[in-house]
């Protein structure tokens, strides 16, 4: 079993502080995406919202195995992503509310944030379309001799499409630096893994590319990041790209127009029950990791953040009207 | 500057293109050059040929056959530092990497609020005119001049290909060349020390003042070939070479019809929703007062290209066509 840095040595052994800080983590990004709901049905956030519940372990704990210097291509279920990466929650509130102080300036919204500073690549809201950049970004840095990893998180649904196939084969053949985490919710808006895949198996499918691999429960964030520091690991000894298969559920709809027909409510509450932050908490406790009187303390801190944020986002101003084909095109030179 | 430099040499415009390549590789090392069959063959169309001794296999990279892969990584490339130019073998392929380009390259800097530039250059060979029917002779060049935050250039001469790759991987911006698969064997004179050209200009090739030729590519030489015939008669035609779709250059072809008078464009497009739609708005919008007579065109036929020789022919600009039209346009038939 790998050991790390930070804490985690294996499932179910951590120590105080990191298990404050993983717990912390995925609070922010619930109570984040509450709130997000809330705005949009208070018509403050518009477009398309997709929310992450739920999910949190996965965003949490990959994010956990990287540092600064890597590179992060995600998709519209990105909130929790550019949290995690450090992008402020005001300045993704501020994006959804469409204001010029959004981490995009409003141009992008819910499904399209971006960060220089952190390396965040977006927030790519078409399926798969991430992948080809992530392989591009790992083989940049590979040309100019940077040790960097670049991550590419998308759903079980870009399986099906051919670049994810040919992202594959690219990563491998030209042996880069990819971390490909595949969130498998199992539906791919509504419909079902078993209705697009003939092999259900996603980690089978990049054995034929001779792409490393490994499933792990994606509702377990300690889990999660055992697995992604050691596929993490791989990847920066050996050059070569690995496929993290996350296996994890979506509490909420696709997207806020989606009345979900697809999937029964009791599946949904049993998938609940195996709840991220619930099941994390239930641990820690058990444990005597962590005691009532920590949640309660991260849970107000983490109430303030998004209090704060939303404060920022409301205050936050419109970009002038003027300046809506500003970007089309570069306004400096390059280098 | 030696003498050597300023002689004039013979030169195909696919060595023009291979000369680019070969001088930018050599100035950045952050360029590089990656497609199908750009290495071991030598490029599809040769314009590679023997850059891979040159280079090596890191910088003169093959592909799979994974258009939309490896153009989505070379838009990720751009990101991370390097300045690649991707060759889609052509433009019929590019519509598997369309998903890349349109949705990606295009829309990254804007989408990011202008924290994301992609400075990327694709290349690919274009146009008909060579028996290879329907899935392989497109001119979509146009069709890609309708999408904002991509540019699109169009070298019909030496010059342009010699010197539009250079100043390409100096935008910021992704910058689409199309190159006209009929004109790689053309050869002409090239000065020893060209070098990198504007491509914001659309310039004027013949001056004349009855008319004016608006065309691009290789239609640049049937149009020019048109106004030698049209000048034996006593017709003085104005011909312009676009060179740039996106962002057009209005204002040279609008000075040059507030001159004229007239203006016929000449375009391997097909005529609906084309750029050759767009120049006869622009004209409308822009000199509507200074036309003596309504705005023609002369596209491709719109249907699929035939194999046929003869009917291919149909379906094209050809220099009898131009003739007659621009004729016509003068009053000439009487």
């Amino acid at each position: 079993m790998t050991t790390n840095t930070k804490g985690t040595k294996q499932a179910g052994e951590v120590d105080r502080r990191h298990a404050l800080h993983l717990l912390k983590s995925m609070l922010r990004i619930r109570r984040l995406e509450e709130r997000c709901a809330e705005l949009y049905s208070a018509m403050k956030i518009r477009g398309f919202l997709h929310l992450y519940d739920g999910q949190e372990a996965v965003a949490v704990g990959v994010l956990e195995a990287l540092t600064k210097d890597d590179a992060i291509v995600a998709t519209y279920r990105e909130h929790g992503h550019a949290l995690m990466r450090g992008i402020p929650a005001s300045a993704i509130l501020a994006e959804m509310y469409g204001k010029q102080e959004g981490c995009s300036r409003g141009r992008g919204g819910s499904m399209h944030l971006f960060d220089e500073k952190t390396r965040f690549y977006g927030g790519n809201a078409i399926v798969r379309g991430g992948l080809p950049l992530a392989v591009g970004l790992a083989l940049a840095d590979k040309m100019q001799q940077k040790n960097r990893v670049s991550c590419c998180f998308f759903g079980e649904g870009a399986v099906a499409e051919g670049e994810f196939h040919e992202s594959m084969n690219l990563a491998a053949l030209w042996q880069l630096p990819v971390l490909f985490v595949c969130e498998n919710n199992l539906y791919a808006m509504g419909t079902a893994l078993k209705y697009s895949e003939s092999v259900m198996d996603l980690t089978s499918k990049v054995m034929s590319y001779d792409v490393s691999s490994a499933a792990v429960d994606g509702m377990d964030v300690l889990a999660v990041e055992i697995a992604a520091k050691s596929a993490v690991e791989a990847i920066r000894s050996q050059g070569k790209p690995f496929f993290l298969e996350c296996r994890t559920y979506r509490f909420r709809a696709h997207s806020m127009y989606d009345p979900e027909l697809y999937r029964t409510k009791s599946e949904v509450e049993e998938w609940k029950g195996r709840g991220p932050i619930k099941t994390f908490i239930e641990k820690m406790k058990g444990q005597g990791t962590l005691s009532d009187a920590d949640i309660e303390t991260i849970e107000g801190d983490v109430a303030r953040e998004i209090n704060e944020a939303v404060a920022f986002a409301e205050a936050c101003t419109w970009e002038p009207i003027e300046d809506v084909a500003r970007f089309v095109y570069s306004e400096r030179r390059m280098p | 500057m030696t003498d050597d430099q300023k002689e004039l040499r013979t030169l195909t415009y696919r060595d023009a293109i291979r000369e680019a390549i070969h001088e930018a590789m050599q100035k950045d090392a952050r360029v590089f050059l990656m497609g199908e069959d750009v290495g071991r063959y030598g490029g599809c169309f040769a314009v590679s040929k023997r850059l891979l001794e040159a280079f090596g296999p890191e910088r003169i990279r093959d592909t799979p056959l994974s258009e939309s892969g490896f153009v989505g990584a070379g838009i990720g490339a751009a990101l991370g530092g390097m300045r690649p130019i991707v060759e889609i073998m052509t433009v019929n392929f590019s519509l598997l990497a369309a998903v890349q380009i349109i949705n990606n390259a295009a829309v990254y800097l804007y989408m990011s609020g202008g924290q994301f530039n992609v400075p990327i250059v694709i290349r690919m060979a274009t146009g008909g005119g060579r028996q290879l029917a329907a899935q392989h002779s497109r001119s979509l060049e146009g069709w890609y001049a309708h999408i904002p935050g991509i540019k699109v250039v169009s070298p019909a001469t030496l010059e342009d290909a010699r010197g539009m790759l250079w100043t390409a991987l100096q935008d910021p911006d992704p910058v689409l060349i199309f190159e006209n698969a009929g004109l790689y064997n053309m050869e002409g004179t090239l000065a020893g020390d060209a070098g990198a050209v504007d491509i914001d200009k659309a310039h004027v090739q013949r001056a004349g003042k009855d008319i004016t030729i608006i065309t691009y590519s290789a239609n640049l030489y049937k149009s020019l070939e048109a106004a030698e015939i049209l000048a034996k008669q006593g017709i003085d035609a104005e011909v312009i070479d676009l060179r740039t779709l996106r962002p057009l250059d209005d204002q040279t072809f609008l000075a040059s019809v507030a001159k004229t008078h007239r203006a016929l464009i000449v375009d391997e497009g097909w005529r609906s929703g084309s750029i050759s739609a767009e120049i006869s708005a622009r004209i409308m919008e822009g000199a509507f007062y200074e036309l003596d007579l309504p705005v023609e065109r002369l596209c491709s036929v719109e249907a699929p290209m035939p194999y046929a020789k003869h009917m291919e022919d149909a379906v094209l600009p050809q220099v009898d066509k131009i003739v007659a039209l621009v004729r016509k346009m003068v009053g000439a038939n009487g």
